[in-house]
């Protein structure tokens, strides 16, 4: 049961990872993505669509990270070049896209009654490494997008912290005025990481269709891009923060199926509070953003 | 403010509707059937006439609760939590109003309602003045906090008697608003709504309140130097924001449902979002603002009858017009040097005129 419960924590992480390691870019750079629900809702969707016409994962992998992709794209015209208010862009995304896939969902597969299906990613056993006790399982017989999930977090860490194209996209963030006279073109910048965070929020999306679920409710990512954003807060913008914080959450929600299975008249729906409650306190004790980037969330328009 | 300065939403909703018809076009889908179907469901008859009114209602006390934050560039985006916190406080205490004459319970449940919508804006206007915590990320978690012990209340706590289904009791009877109009829902909701707007219109543009939140949303910095009390107007502000969704809860409690279930608001306070841009902000055109809005909601189901398309549909007009119009005051924002709504941030506090 405790091997169950390891695996499941980590499946559960492994979406919110995805997407919250992209916040955590776009928001380095200086932009605030409430829309990262609506990216990993239309590379859910995308997902679907691609392995149930096609029956390949890469192709389905690959177009859920374009629909992402495509989605953040309207959201970086919409935010970087004619710098509208970035909030209220992100609800608008979130909104469009719950409305595109809801009208997409009945025009391409009608409604049949039938729940939809499709194959599902399989996991990708590490060889020796499953044998493990415990761990084994847990830890080794993952879906690869965990494994990407994982290595994406070294990577984003290391990048923004120790390498120079780091240090310019936090120069975006913290001063974009500043980092625009030092000759760095910070809409590229900030085009860039909303483009990396499609991706990563498509393959999210595409993850909660192809491993978890196998099939696509509307609504179906439940707020988890709203766990993202709140990822990156608790995690206090640094990749393995953020790793860590999706595993607790993880955990909880994991815990969640286990004890359902097990206690009845558990109030579950309170442990799916937890993370934003978590949140809300977390904020509360940081008092503030102290470890925000400083131009977070406001627009910058070059002269 | 003039009419015209409504002239770019009308334009923005024009404009969502053309983009919608090329792309029903292009899908093989009749345009025109769609538009009459949802026409139809909408105003077809004196009853459908009267259920968009009923479907604005939670519309308007939203979108006034929007528009009352974001002229303070507040950016409250939990009316729908704030809602259901009014609804939840509302559907909690109905059941035990029996014995209570009928105005007296209507009066409590109300007030109770605003109370709940209250206290939830209270906590991210306290987080926001004395913790320097972002409205944007709290009003969302609260959001998300307020769905699920919503679900919880009404599986456990709040569940009906015999415990068969995961809704609340129904209210007692002389807690319900009357509907005057039966057969149709219309009842005295729209009416409160209505004269609510009439206040928040004064409330915004002709008193001192009104002026110093204004005054904050332009430009804190400035508001700060000249003495505004910023962290007064901020709580104060998101305390009667909240309590004006709350209050739009509590009448669909008390008028509509009688009692509380899972997944209450359809999203009301995300589509007052739409509702209030496209009133530009001001209290007085939130009702028709609304009311075109509730007969989107309405005619929806009639549309996806007639037309074949998911009422869903919908929500992409609502998200196509917010988008466009804040294209378009961003254009116009650069020619005025500033825009309504933009450049702006999600923490005001670097704002300036």
């Amino acid at each position: 049961m405790l091997e169950s419960f390891l695996a499941s924590t980590i499946a559960m992480a492994t979406p919110i990872l995805l997407a919250a390691l992209g916040e955590l870019v776009v928001e380095q750079s200086g932009v605030i993505n409430i829309g990262i629900e609506g990216a990993m809702l239309s590379g859910a969707f995308a997902a679907l669509v691609a392995v149930y016409f096609s029956g390949g994962m890469i192709c389905g992998l690959v177009v859920a990270a374009a629909a992402a992709l495509a989605v953040n794209a309207l959201l970086a015209v919409l935010v970087i070049n004619i710098a509208v208010n970035q909030v209220v862009a992100g609800t608008a995304l979130n909104l469009l896209v719950a409305g595109i896939t809801g009208v997409a969902y009945r025009e391409v597969f009608g409604v049949t009654g039938r729940a939809l299906t499709v194959r599902a990613l399989a996991p990708l056993p590490l060889g020796p490494l499953t044998r493990i006790p415990l761990l084994g399982p847990a830890l080794f017989d993952q879906s690869p997008l965990a494994y990407l999930a994982l290595l994406l977090t070294a990577i984003v860490g290391y990048a923004i912290a120790r390498t120079r194209a780091g240090l310019r996209l936090r120069a975006c963030g913290e001063h974009p005025e500043a980092a625009a006279a030092l000759g760095i073109n910070v809409y590229r910048m900030r085009w860039t990481a909303l483009l990396f965070a499609g991706v990563l929020s498509g393959l999210g999306g595409a993850y909660l269709t192809l491993v978890y679920t196998n099939t696509f409710v509307e609504g179906i990512t439940g707020g988890r891009g709203f766990v993202a954003l709140a990822l990156v807060i608790i995690g206090r913008w640094r990749a393995w923060g953020i790793a860590a914080a999706a595993l607790l959450f993880g955990a909880a929600m994991a815990l969640q199926f286990t004890l359902q299975a097990t206690v009845t008249n558990l109030p579950y729906q309170l442990f799916l509070a937890l993370p934003y409650l978590l949140t809300l306190l977390v904020l509360a004790l940081m008092s503030g953003q102290a470890a925000a980037p400083s131009a977070l969330g406001r627009s910058y328009l070059r002269e | 403010m003039s009419a015209r300065a409504l002239l770019p939403s009308l334009a923005a909703l024009l404009l969502a509707a053309l983009l919608v018809a090329v792309t029903l076009l292009l899908l093989g889908v009749s345009p025109t059937r769609a538009a009459t179907g949802l026409l139809d469901g909408a105003f077809g008859s004196p009853l459908a006439i009267t259920d968009t009114l009923v479907k604005a209602t939670p519309l308007i006390f939203c979108g006034l609760a929007v528009a009352l934050a974001f002229e303070g560039a507040l950016w409250n985006i939990g009316a729908d939590g704030q809602l259901i916190a009014g609804a939840v406080a509302a559907g909690g205490i109905g059941p035990r109003l029996a014995s209570w004459p009928h105005p007296l319970a209507v009066s409590a449940l109300l007030l109770v309602g605003a109370l709940g919508g209250g206290a939830w804006g209270w906590i991210a206007g306290w987080l926001r003045a004395r913790r320097n915590v972002s409205e944007v990320i709290s009003t969302i978690m609260l959001n998300y906090s307020a769905a699920q012990i919503l679900a919880w209340a009404v599986h456990g706590p709040l569940i009906e008697a015999s415990r068969a289904f995961p809704e609340s009791s129904a209210i007692a009877a002389s807690a319900r608003l009357q509907l005057y109009f039966a057969p149709s829902r219309l009842n005295l909701g729209m009416a409160l709504a209505a004269v609510l707007s009439g206040l928040a219109y004064l409330y915004l543009y002709r008193s001192a309140w009104g002026f110093a939140l204004r005054a904050i949303g332009r430009s804190p910095r400035a508001a700060t130097f000249h003495g505004l009390a910023t962290t007064r107007v901020i709580i104060t502000t998101l305390v009667l924001s909240g309590a004006l969704a709350g209050l739009g809860g509590a009448v669909q409690v008390t008028a509509i449902t009688h009692r509380l279930y899972e997944a209450f608001s359809p999203g009301w306070g995300y589509e007052a979002i739409a509702v209030a841009l496209v009133a530009r902000l001001n209290p007085l055109a939130i009702v028709p603002s609304a009311i075109f809005f509730g007969a989107l909601d309405n005619g929806a189901q009639a549309m996806q009858r007639a037309a074949g398309v998911s009422a869903v549909l919908v929500q992409v007009i609502e998200a196509l017009v917010i988008i466009i119009l804040l294209a378009f005051d961003s254009a116009a924002g650069r020619r005025l040097g500033r825009g309504l709504l933009s450049p702006a941030t999600p923490d005001s506090a670097e704002v300036d005129a």
